[in-house]
């Protein structure tokens, strides 16, 4: 893809910290499930957590097309720190930042886009996944309080957050109108974080359960208007799944750059690997769905960069990117054999990774329905 | 070929099911976590003639048929993958050649071992550098008297940690090349014969997977199998049965993760009902099954074809292992896909499942290799 010299420089200043400094680093959090403080230090210095976030607010002062390069650079070497730089800046700074009030903004935006503070959102329950509708987690307001009661579930860095955007309904019965969105900081009694998900992939990132048992937040810290929850989690989601779509790119392109470096390097029956016209076949058809993928992401970045609608490029670029992402990776171990399999090699460990980006915010089934519904008109 | 099973394969079946469903199901989640392999169910497979299903009765064996050994590996797979591929192992790549080529004394001394469980099998013949391309082999077996010296290193054997009975491939004359392959069985304790790394894997992570170690290691004369220079045959010809066992596998895997789908499907609700309702989980629950029952005949199929003595049934064998393998890694990444990020987490048995199904276009020959055997039927 045709990019501009100013993205150039940047990919390559991305490229080179993941290369030197992520890399090195993934295979141990995944074994040891350790999540990556020192990283995120790191991406704070490099102003990589806020990207598309004016300078007044702490973010970089860059654009959407740049942020799904940077998501698709860390995920090439390693997707737990990809999924944090997704969660952290689609899902953590950009609801306050669209949504959010200038004293909200003030208060929160700029210690998430310096990294001081971890950004988190709570929106999936035990219940309700796809079905987001179906939020059973209850905000009363009483005098100057909202009183939170309920669970959440499956909440990416849920646990180390210190800024947590969530869902809640007035009144289930309600559906989408009944829910609102709300600030919750990490310390405030009532909300403690449940069960910690032991995972396929993504073991150095962090996924918990919140709960909110009497929970009590200041009016104040209502994200936008009562009842526009709905409004504000799915322009939410429509920006995550970019940086979900970037992140299964790059996990994709990892294995693809681990399958390339292991076919030149080896050798079967006396051939090298890479004179087989089966691995060659392999190689041609990841290589091109990689490459369709990203364009189709990148579009919806750059349609997002200038005012316009992206519901549908953002859902088909992340369904397409995961399906095919799933594929590369599982040819990456293919073409690796019985090593591919062990932890001496890091294909497992993509295909693991990646196995999540056709269920995180938005399964691919979900996709597949937003899809039809702009193309076919929603009734 | 007959689409009804006989009464006999029915009764198996019915057997074998319920004891995975009652003992291996448990456990499964626990050995793949603590990566234990799993003896106490393995004595149990022993009583219930699993670990000898197509040894004749005379040599301590189950004596049935290989359509038989097919079904019992489906429902021991169903109920744990791990299990299922130490039994397939034991049954296919260990007892078989015993039974095709071994001589009267070998089979008295070793067969009843391997069918009750005394002593375990594994089988010997991937080496770091060679893999599908078996002639790459470097290790070598040279006679000095009345033993063979044998001297090389073996890499992904399955049960190889806990296994006490070895079948092993080496050169006997190296510039015959896959005439000058020999095959040996070589007991646990033999002097310089030792375990080396035990494989982290993936997935089927109970299944003790060790490298072997030969260094000098003197073999007596008669543990020679089949004769010098026989070993490629004999490889080929047990890898032809096994495909079929791990086609098995590969159906069990599958309908592993079918079963726990649609369990899913029926229990979960969205938007106001289960999930179930939904046409898009309805396609996929009914692909994930078609694959299967298509995969479950070419396996049968197979069966059908060693059970009538074919001499070759290479392509059949290969079309069985190659399309279960590929069904299964598929049909376990829908089972994922409907359990939605549940299926993520290890409170649901789809994750584990998940992972243990890609091995299955890897060993016993990568789905590649089948491909390359199957389209060699085609324009021989």
């Amino acid at each position: 893809m045709i990019l501009h010299e100013k993205y150039l420089k940047f990919r390559e200043k991305v490229r080179d910290f993941a290369d030197k400094e992520v890399a090195p680093r993934a295979k141990e959090l995944d074994i040891k499930g350790e999540f990556p403080w020192d990283l995120i230090k790191r991406m704070a210095e490099l102003e990589l957590l806020a990207l598309y976030v004016p300078k007044e607010y702490g973010g970089a002062g860059l654009d959407v097309l740049s942020y799904a390069i940077a998501v698709d650079e860390i995920g090439r070497v390693c997707g737990s720190t990809g999924i944090f730089l997704a969660a952290h800046s689609s899902l953590g700074v950009y609801p306050i930042y669209v949504a959010g009030s200038e004293e909200q903004k003030q208060k929160y935006l700029i210690p998430l886009a310096r990294g001081d503070k971890i950004g988190s959102f709570g929106l999936t329950e035990s219940n309700a996944g796809s079905d987001a509708a179906g939020t059973q987690t209850i905000a009363k307001l009483v005098g100057d309080e909202y009183v939170i009661n309920g669970s959440k579930r499956f909440i990416t860095s849920g646990e180390v957050a210190d800024i947590i955007i969530f869902t809640a309904t007035k009144d289930p019965s309600m559906g989408y109108s009944g829910i609102s969105a709300f600030i919750v900081e990490k310390g405030t009694p009532g909300f403690s974080a449940g069960k910690k998900e032991d995972k396929l992939g993504l073991r150095g990132s962090i996924t918990s359960e919140l709960i909110f048992e009497d929970c009590k937040i200041p009016k104040e810290n209502l994200l936008g208007k009562e009842g526009e929850g709905f409004k504000v989690f799915m322009a939410t989601l429509d920006g995550g799944r970019i940086s979900i779509g970037a992140l299964a790119l790059g996990i994709a392109q990892g294995a693809l750059d681990a399958s390339v470096k292991f076919v030149k390097e080896n050798k079967k029956s006396g051939k090298p690997l890479k004179k087989s016209q089966s691995i060659q076949s392999m190689i041609a058809e990841m290589a091109t769905e990689i490459e369709a993928a990203r364009l189709l992401i990148y579009q919806a970045a750059m349609l997002k960069d200038n005012d316009m609608p992206y519901t549908k490029e953002a859902a088909m670029g992340k369904y397409y990117a995961s399906l095919i992402g799933m594929k590369a990776t599982d040819i990456a171990i293919t073409i690796h054999g019985m090593l591919g399999l062990t932890k001496e090699y890091p294909v497992e460990r993509f295909m693991r990774d990646e196995k999540l980006m056709e269920i995180g915010e938005g399964t691919s089934e979900i996709q597949k329905i937003v899809i039809a519904r702009e193309i076919l008109g929603k009734r | 070929m007959d689409f009804d099973l006989t009464n006999d394969q029915k009764m198996l079946q019915d057997e074998v099911r319920k004891f995975a469903q009652t003992e291996l199901v448990p456990v499964a989640p626990e050995i793949d976590e603590s990566g234990e392999f799993p003896w106490k169910n393995i004595k149990k497979m022993a009583e219930l003639g699993l670990l000898g299903i197509i040894v004749p009765e005379e040599y301590g064996g189950a004596g049935f048929d290989y359509i038989s050994l097919a079904i019992a590996i489906e429902e021991i797979s169903r109920g744990c993958a791990s299990t299922g591929v130490i039994v397939a192992v034991n049954n296919s790549l260990v007892s078989y050649p015993f039974l095709q080529f071994g001589n009267e004394e070998q089979k008295k001394k070793y067969l009843p071992l391997l069918c009750k469980g005394e002593k375990l099998g594994a089988f010997g013949l991937t080496e770091p550098n060679a893999g599908s391309d078996v002639v790459a082999m470097e290790s070598t077996a040279r006679l000095e008297g009345d033993h063979y010296i044998l001297n090389g290193t073996k890499r992904f054997i399955t049960n190889a940690g806990e296994a006490g009975i070895f079948v092993v491939f080496a050169y006997t004359n190296k510039e015959l090349k896959h005439k000058g392959i020999s095959t040996f069985i070589v007991e646990r304790d033999t002097p310089g014969f030792s375990l080396g790394k035990h494989e982290n894997l993936m997935g089927i992570r109970a299944t003790a997977n060790c490298e072997l170690i030969f260094e000098d290691v003197k073999i007596p004369k008669e543990n020679l199998l089949g004769k010098e220079g026989d070993g490629f045959k004999i490889c080929m010809n047990t890898l032809d049965v096994s495909r079929i066992d791990i086609g098995a596998q590969g159906v069990g895997i599958a309908q592993s993760a079918l079963d726990e789908a649609i369990k899913y499907s029926k229990e979960r609700k969205a938007f106001g009902q289960p999930i179930c309702n939904f046409e898009m989980m309805q396609s996929m629950l009914a692909e994930m099954a078609t694959q299967i029952q298509a995969a479950r005949f070419l396996v049968y199929y197979a069966g059908h074809c060693k059970n009538k003595g074919m001499t070759r049934f290479s392509k059949e064998s290969a079309m069985s292992k190659y399309y279960a393998a590929s069904i299964a890694v598929d049909v376990a990444r829908k089972a994922v896909q409907i359990h939605g990020g549940y299926g993520y987490t290890r409170d649901y048995p789809v994750e584990r499942i998940y992972r243990d199904a890609k091995i299955l276009e890897l060993y016993e020959g990568t789905s590649e290799i089948q491909k390359i055997v199957i389209a060699r039927e085609l324009v021989r």
